[in-house]
């Protein structure tokens, strides 16, 4: 930014930058490199740590060597299965997501600017409302006495409840329902910054429908659809309250294995900070393709 | 001539953008339906009234809801407040002051709270408060909650700024104004709508936390949500559905707040 008000603040950037940094580096950054050196830690039985190197942690998470820790290590997929769950769950969740969101966001950014501010007014009121608030609802809603199984029972659709709670499928409808706005408003923007009269100018030049939809408005809608799946899929890994809430033993999550660690005595606090490096690393790694993809979307 | 589609008309949007509200809705619309039930079972419908509400307030329970809540509006006040004024100094580092040392870094760093996984954070924040010996209370939950309100009240402020042109702050310098007043008397007004936009924003989030708050209380502190799921793991109690629906009327008024904010201060720039 060129002269201007830069005058009163140039030279000010670090002194104005300083509370933010101090806060989030003292209250955040340093506490992820803490949890980083206890993951390396033993553990102490009843919750916390003994200050000793170890790597018991990550070792308990990758190798099973038996019960007595003496046998040959094989692979223990007791807890790389929960991983990896917990990334199918969160997959289909973001594919549910753009499925319905990505048409909705179409519909929305298509309309005339009146009604287009009111459909988005209607999709942004659940996203402020209580994420907790929110599962409990849908808790409520789908359990088998539940008013949607009371529903279609006394209409005689089915002639029992559809045991939809406790099941993978409840755990991903709940992190659908809990994140479908966060897809919704970034492909919205995208959609409408969309100028139209591109492709009736593709048209008029004798590009057809899937030509036009791919060469023309793909190019221009993708940076929307990439951060919408970044934005449900990310927070949809490490949840904790749908597959808390929805699921049961069966649909255990990372959230959950996490969190698991740190109540009560049977806790491992070197495990669970070992567990949230994983998931930490999983998680920025996604990140940084989606920022190299960016660059390059910039580049070009 | 290729067939004529209208690609701003595709058949079936409608159904499925009204199926999307469907779905965003239903659960909702139900709890506060059945909150206004007289029956103590959760699942027969015993005839409209007020009872749950009425038990909100006054039932066995409403003590302990009635300090939650209001632990949970102390702690959203104080975390927004702090957060805004730190994420307001951020904005005007960012977009005011030209480059300087760490600028990329520092903004990366903002955005942490943003990519850091909830659970990671809560279980980092309750490791280096206990390695501290920072005794959890209604402290730790302020401090954890005022870090990650700051990148949501950051992007409002920072947006708001961007819009504002720097040539009327030069304006008020040429005409003598010192520093403060060109901030005071004319940044400053013309970036409220952002500011209130961010705190409001700030405020619904540390409001709505869950999963942090739940690692980093003491035994015995309670926000409204940390309540709520405790009493939701006996089992979907009907006052629980009051609650859930009070809370919803509130978020309703919030939103509606922020987007009359965020009016205001388009009209304002097509005014000026």
């Amino acid at each position: 930014m060129g002269g201007g008000s830069s005058r009163i603040y140039r030279g000010n950037g670090v002194k104005l930058m300083l509370p933010s940094w101090l806060i989030i580096g003292s209250f955040l950054l340093l506490p992820v490199m803490m949890m980083a050196v206890y993951s390396f830690l033993t553990k102490e039985f009843r919750g916390g740590v003994i200050w000793e190197f170890s790597l018991a942690a990550y070792d308990q998470f990758f190798f099973d060597r038996g019960l007595f820790g003496d046998e040959p290590p094989k692979l223990e997929w007791t807890y790389i299965g929960i991983f990896w769950r917990s990334i199918w769950q969160a997959g289909l969740a973001t594919i549910a997501c753009l499925l319905i969101g990505f048409p909705t966001a179409w519909f929305i950014a298509t309309r005339d600017p009146k009604s287009r501010s009111i459909w988005l007014f209607l999709v942004t009121i659940p996203y402020w409302v209580n994420l907790l608030i929110r599962t409990v609802s849908m808790k409520f809603l789908i359990r088998d006495t539940g008013p949607l199984n009371e529903f279609l029972m006394a209409s005689g659709i089915i002639s029992e409840p559809l045991g939809l709670i406790n099941t993978n499928f409840a755990v991903q409808l709940g992190l659908f329902y809990s994140y479908l706005p966060f897809m919704v408003l970034p492909i919205y923007a995208a959609v409408e910054r969309y100028d139209f009269a591109l492709s009736e100018a593709a048209a008029d030049l004798y590009a057809g429908t899937w030509t036009i939809l791919r060469l023309v408005i793909l190019p221009v809608v993708k940076p929307g659809i990439i951060a919408g799946c970044i934005l449900v899929f990310v927070p949809s890994l490490g949840a904790f309250l749908a597959p808390d809430l929805l699921g049961g033993a069966k649909t255990f999550m990372i959230g959950s294995l996490i969190e698991e660690q740190f109540k009560g005595s049977a806790g491992n606090w070197p495990f669970g900070a070992a567990a949230s490096m994983i998931l930490l690393t999983i998680v920025m790694c996604v990140l940084l393709v989606y920022a190299r993809s960016q660059n390059k979307g910039e580049a070009r | 001539m290729a067939a004529k589609l209208d690609l701003r008309r595709f058949p079936g949007f409608l159904a499925i953008t009204i199926l999307c509200l469907v779905v965003l809705y239903a659960p909702l619309a139900v709890v506060a339906v059945y909150s206004f039930n007289a029956s103590t079972s959760i699942t027969n419908w015993g005839g409209t009234s007020l009872t749950w509400y009425v038990d909100v307030f006054t039932g066995p329970e409403a003590p302990k809801f009635q300090k939650a809540a209001l632990n949970s509006f102390v702690i959203a006040v104080c975390a927004a407040s702090i957060a805004t004024i730190i994420a307001t100094a951020a904005a005007v580092a960012m977009t005011r002051a030209g480059r300087f040392r760490g600028k990329t870094l520092g903004f990366a760093l903002i955005n942490l709270p943003l990519m850091v996984p909830e659970v990671v954070t809560a279980v980092a924040s309750l490791v280096f408060f206990s390695a501290i010996g920072f005794t959890t209370g209604l402290m730790t939950i302020l401090v954890a909650h005022t870090v990650f309100c700051i990148p949501f009240a950051y992007l409002p402020i920072a947006a708001r700024m961007q819009s504002i042109p720097d040539q009327y702050e030069q304006a008020a310098m040429d005409l003598y104004a010192t520093p403060s007043e060109a901030f005071r008397l004319v940044l400053l007004p013309l970036m409220t709508p952002g500011v209130l936009s961010g705190f409001l924003l700030a405020f619904i989030i540390s409001l709505d936390d869950f999963l942090i708050t739940n690692f980093v209380k003491g035994a015995g502190i309670e926000t409204l949500p940390t309540a709520i799921f405790g009493s939701v793991k006996q089992g979907i109690k009907p006052n629980i559905m009051a609650i859930s629906t009070l809370m919803l009327g509130v978020s309703v008024v919030f939103v509606s707040l922020s987007w009359l904010i965020g009016r205001m201060g388009q009209d304002k720039k097509q005014a000026s």
